[in-house]
């Protein structure tokens, strides 16, 4: 399956891209991972491409990282329509002190625009 | 969470603070109480086991972004979790058994509300009581900010929270965020 996985550097995004590496590697994905812009992430993207790069080596998986820029949402649709992947995936939300889970911004955009499916990696 | 949410200028309140005791409307007698009940912080075990009994009863199409939790033994973490030192509960009993539980969490120098009432107990004006007693206590401990987060279409829940003082801080989500500034206790 072709999947295109978006990683801003948020929590849930990091969750994401070690759930979705380790499920690329055992069931031979072709994996691409789209580094995002996300505002509300601490994390820089040149820190959420180090940690990409190393969950990759550590998995033994070689799968082209890029840098998206612009509206991460959008540009996430847009990549994955224009290039048939089959899934787009990406972090399933935030967890409040309450234990309330809170869908980003960026997931809601995908969820509701994307015509490829959706996978989000709690 | 991010730490920049606009809370309202009006603050809410002042509320009575627990406990306290009405009818509701199925004329049962009703008593919401701090939990834990004691002034040491203790609350025995009757009383964990009550709630714990509330929350396995608990309808999962009333769950909330994921709580409370489907299985008991996630109930009993998430319990001891919320129910913590920091935080403060209320518990709205119908003798010994527990009618509805809300809660406020520490997030920083705010707290995170939530409450349930249990699906027997809808619609009797429990949870506006509960709420009440719920501001009235935290604030009564020095508690001045309230946020939650509420799924939109939930109009009973976020006219409950408008009705006590709640605003909406941010609407551009799935989840309303809705905020309270609390009055001074009474």
């Amino acid at each position: 399956m072709k999947v295109l996985l978006g990683v801003g550097g948020s929590d849930d995004s990091l969750r994401a891209l070690e759930d979705t590496v380790e499920r690329a590697r055992a069931a031979g994905d072709d994996l691409t991972v789209a580094v995002v812009e996300n505002p509300r992430s601490e994390r820089s993207p040149e820190e959420v491409d180090d940690r990409v790069r190393t969950v990759l080596a550590d998995a033994g998986l070689d799968a082209p990282v890029r840098h998206v820029e612009g509206d991460a949402g959008s540009r996430l649709v847009a990549i994955a329509e224009e290039e048939d992947f089959d899934m787009i995936a990406i972090g399933g939300g935030e967890t409040s002190p309450m234990g309330k889970i809170n869908l980003g911004s960026i997931a809601q955009f995908v969820l509701l625009n994307s015509h490829v499916s959706v996978k989000l990696v709690r | 969470m991010s730490g920049d949410r606009v809370y309202p200028d009006e603050p809410a309140g002042p509320f009575e603070a627990p406990p306290l005791s009405f009818v509701d409307g199925e004329d049962r007698d009703i008593e919401i109480r701090p939990y834990p009940d004691d002034a040491d912080g203790e609350s025995g075990e009757d009383e964990f086991e009550a709630l714990v009994e509330m929350y396995t009863e608990f309808d999962p199409a009333d769950r909330a972004q994921g709580i409370p939790p489907g299985r008991e033994s996630d109930v009993r973490s998430w319990l001891e979790t919320i129910l913590g030192d920091d935080g403060y509960n209320v518990v709205a009993w119908d003798d010994d058994a527990v009618a509805g539980h809300a809660t406020l969490v520490p997030d920083g120098d705010a707290y995170e509300l939530a409450i349930f009432v249990l699906q027997a107990y809808q619609g009797a004006g429990i949870g506006t009581h509960l709420m009440e007693a719920l501001l009235g206590h935290g604030a009564a401990n020095g508690v001045d900010r309230v946020w939650l987060t509420v799924e939109r279409w939930n109009r009973a829940a976020v006219g409950l929270y408008k009705k006590v003082g709640f605003e909406t801080s941010d609407a551009e989500s799935f989840e309303l965020e809705m905020t309270a500034l609390l009055a001074d206790p009474a």
